[in-house]
């Protein structure tokens, strides 16, 4: 490994206060690459198939990749995973900011948090001292709270990844939080994090990033920017961020709406990237290296109440905004800011708050279940219900456990909107009338996340009915974006603003020195995703087809109302797409994948273990 | 360790910053110390962002502005201007680091392992990538991309 890596892993046991770092495995880095290939692998081999997600044998893992804080457009991702409290599979989860990129700094190309401790903790990685200090006086505390007195106690110049009351109270749509607004929000990662008693990592790094061609980089990386500046969506895009694509999501039907009912909202152009920008917005606030930069911190009052925030992005005000239908910006950014500073994931948040207010409805939980009347569109009551969660107080104590949980416990046909997969909770698209985009939910080896593949704009450009071709584009889709997980950079310039795929693969040589082709990189994500779901195999007795059903509402009732008014997905449609899906994924038709499939991947062990458990 | 030299009058600029324009991305102290001391490390940049979160959510750039408050306070007159630019003379440099204390702006680093400070020399490589324009050559433009 001659660049790109730091060339070691910090372990920290919780249970015992002990810290060593050990070499990175250079096969690890050939086969998977780093970030979520690291995290994936790491899990895989370290956490007991069974063990509880809540006890001393689940692992965090944060780990960036070999481009992170590297001199190129946004190389400030790091990945965060853990087997997840919400699915029973491994999860992981995504952030951007200055975290990734300070862990590299600090010598390290990925952190394992393991065990178990008694008392709130914060890890604190300073270069090669790493110290477990006590955190008494942090936990309790909302996170950007938290991290402004973390930051007083250690100095401003820490990089802090901090869990909120949810995370503590282990909340299974809890997330990490860090830099006042970015999350690795998806699979309760922060409930992992809470459940080991540690309130935050703290990294402060002072080494430079190793490169096998300095002189290349600096030239190609200003080639990169200069490619960024150059494209139309440079100008016409970063304005406004991800919430820019609001108004176009409501056009095409796909907009969530009153928890998934519906696919358009009629105050749309209330809560979306211009409302927040006219009215709200503060700065741009940018990710490391990032010449895009979406977040749009802002300020937001609501009547007596103000707050300062990030956001909200896209998936925010869809899932705040729409899904609960909070019909104003300023109702949109706070309730964003209650959720952040609880440590509740917003898309998660959203679904879980929104499924809640159809169950009181329809009469499913009742007014004394909640402890008061709620409804629709009211903050004061998304606010009662995220504190409720957060806390586990009363019914948050169920909610807090996910809409799929929720929905067995209430019953009465609940099951049927409670909008996810595996046990994850649906991001910001609806997909009734958006066949691929309904595949790559379906699909997703998390759970009902968009960012593996993002099919709609395929779907609207190809045919909205037919289910056709959509199988392979998810799949491309699926290898493409998860490499940008794996190298440690921002996918968003390439899907956002158009930025070609083909400088990745030439800047990856120039940092590590390693030639790589766009199929060696798609075999590396073919390589996770394949060990991803051989895993949920092995977690779960009945895991295959059935587990990769998006919930009744979408093939049972049409959509009631706007552009989309009357379209529904048919099961058989599913079932047709799944079959093409596993075929190309060289997967059996329960999705089980294959051993000729594994073997081509080098994935001997799951082989093993799928064999061992009577699967294979 | 490759060092890149830019010495040409071409790369001379001088730095101005619009405050507001910038996102705290940072890409200008890694174009600086990948440009000047061959080193993939924004730490080692002459110039730093000072992030004002969660309140009041504003970023400030604090770059050198050649002002001269360094060579002002040099005991040994290690540090003279040509061109409107001040540079250190690490062969003059007897490590006092009076210069660090003076600088207003905070931007005259003493890098890890070395006594011997360093200081912006103008060069640009800050100004060339920054997504924003924040940080700027005034005598050529106002700011903005």
């Amino acid at each position: 490994m001659r660049g790109g890596y730091m060339g070691k892993i910090l372990r920290v046991n919780l249970t015992d206060g002990t810290a060593h770092s050990e070499p990175t495995d250079p096969e690890m880095a050939r086969d998977f690459i780093g970030g979520r290939g690291f995290v994936q692998k790491i899990l895989y081999d370290e956490v007991p198939v069974g063990a509880d997600p809540l006890g001393p044998d689940n692992k965090v893992v944060a780990a960036p990749g070999p481009l992170s804080g590297v001199f190129m457009p946004s190389s400030g991702k790091v990945q965060f995973g853990a087997k997840s409290p919400a699915t029973g599979i491994m999860g992981d989860a995504n952030m951007g900011g200055h975290f990734a990129v300070e862990i590299k700094y600090a010598g390290y190309d990925a952190i394992i948090l393991e065990g178990m401790g008694s008392r709130p903790s914060v890890v604190v990685i300073d270069d090669d001292r790493v110290e477990i200090i006590d955190g008494s006086k942090y936990w309790g505390k909302g996170s950007s709270v938290a991290e402004k007195m973390i930051k007083d106690d250690l100095g401003e110049d820490f990089q802090i990844a901090v869990i909120g009351p949810a995370g503590e109270n282990m909340v299974n749509i809890a997330c990490v939080s860090h830099d006042y607004g970015r999350q690795a929000g998806r699979c309760g990662i922060g409930a992992v994090m809470g459940s080991k008693k540690v309130k935050a990592i703290a990294v402060r790094g002072s080494q430079s990033v190793p490169l096998a061609d300095p002189e290349g980089v600096l030239e190609y990386g200003k080639k990169m920017f200069y490619g960024c500046f150059e494209k139309p969506g440079f100008r016409e895009w970063t304005p406004l961020g991800t919430p820019g694509v609001t108004p176009w999501v409501n056009e095409v039907g796909a907009f969530p709406t009153k928890n998934f009912s519906t696919t358009y909202f009629d105050e749309h152009e209330e809560i979306g990237g211009e409302a927040l920008k006219e009215r709200i917005w503060l700065t741009d606030k940018g990710c490391f290296c990032c010449p895009t930069p979406c977040g749009k911190y802002s300020r937001t009052t609501v009547g007596e109440k103000s707050a300062y925030v990030e956001g909200p992005e896209y998936e925010t005000v869809a899932l705040l905004g729409g899904n609960c239908m909070l019909s104003t910006i300023e109702e949109v950014a706070y309730a964003n800011y209650v959720c952040d500073e609880l440590g509740l994931d917003t898309i998660s948040g959203g679904n879980v708050i929104g499924f809640a207010l159809e169950c009181a409805e329809r009469g499913v939980i009742t007014e004394e279940q909640i402890g008061r009347p709620v409804k629709w569109g009211d903050i004061d009551s998304f606010v009662y219900l995220a504190e409720k969660i957060a806390r586990r107080e009363g019914i948050g104590d169920i909610l807090a456990d996910g809409v799929k949980a929720a929905s067995e416990e209430f019953g009465q046909g609940s099951e049927k909107y409670a909008i996810h997969v595996k046990g994850l909770e649906w991001s910001g698209y609806e997909a009734r009338w958006a066949p691929a985009m309904m595949l790559a939910y379906m699909t997703c080896d998390i759970g009902a996340h968009h960012n593996r593949a993002w099919a709609i704009t395929y779907d609207v450009a190809k045919g909205r009915e037919n289910t056709e071709g959509k199988a392979a584009k998810v799949i491309e889709l699926q290898r493409i974006r998860p490499s940008f997980d794996l190298l440690g950079c921002c996918r968003l310039q390439w899907v956002e603003i158009g930025f070609e795929f083909d400088y990745y693969p030439v800047m990856f040589e120039a940092v590590t020195g390693r030639k790589i082709t766009e199929k060696e990189l798609y075999d590396a994500t073919d390589r996770v995703w394949n060990l991803t779901r051989t895993r949920a195999f092995l977690e779960l007795p009945d895991f295959g087809r059935a587990a990769d059903y998006p919930p009744a509402r979408f093939y049972e009732e049409p959509i009631p109302t706007g552009p989309a008014k009357g379209k529904l997905i048919k099961k058989e449609q599913l079932d047709e797409m799944l079959d093409d899906y596993y075929e190309l994924r060289g997967w059996d038709e329960n999705g089980t994948p294959t051993r000729e499939t594994l073997e081509e991947l080098g994935l001997e062990k799951c082989i093993h273990d799928l064999e061992s458990a009577k699967i294979l | 360790m490759p060092t890149f030299e830019f010495a040409g009058e071409a790369y001379l600029m001088k730095l101005a910053a619009k405050h507001a324009l910038c996102s705290g991305c940072r890409v200008c102290q890694l174009a600086c110390s990948l440009s000047v001391f061959g080193e993939n490390n924004p730490k080692m940049g002459l110039l730093a962002i000072e992030a004002h979160f969660p309140a009041p959510g504003r970023y400030e750039i604090k770059h050198c502005t050649q002002c001269g408050e360094c060579a002002a306070v040099c005991p040994v007159d290690a540090i003279t201007e040509t061109d409107g630019v001040y540079r250190i003379d690490k062969d003059v440099c007897i490590a006092c680091h009076a210069c660090v204390e003076a600088c207003p702006h905070g931007v005259i680093i003493v890098h890890k392992g070395q006594d011997v400070p360093s200081k912006c020399i103008s060069c640009g490589a800050c100004v060339d990538v920054c997504p924003t324009g924040a940080i700027y050559d005034s005598d050529s433009g106002e700011g903005g991309r």
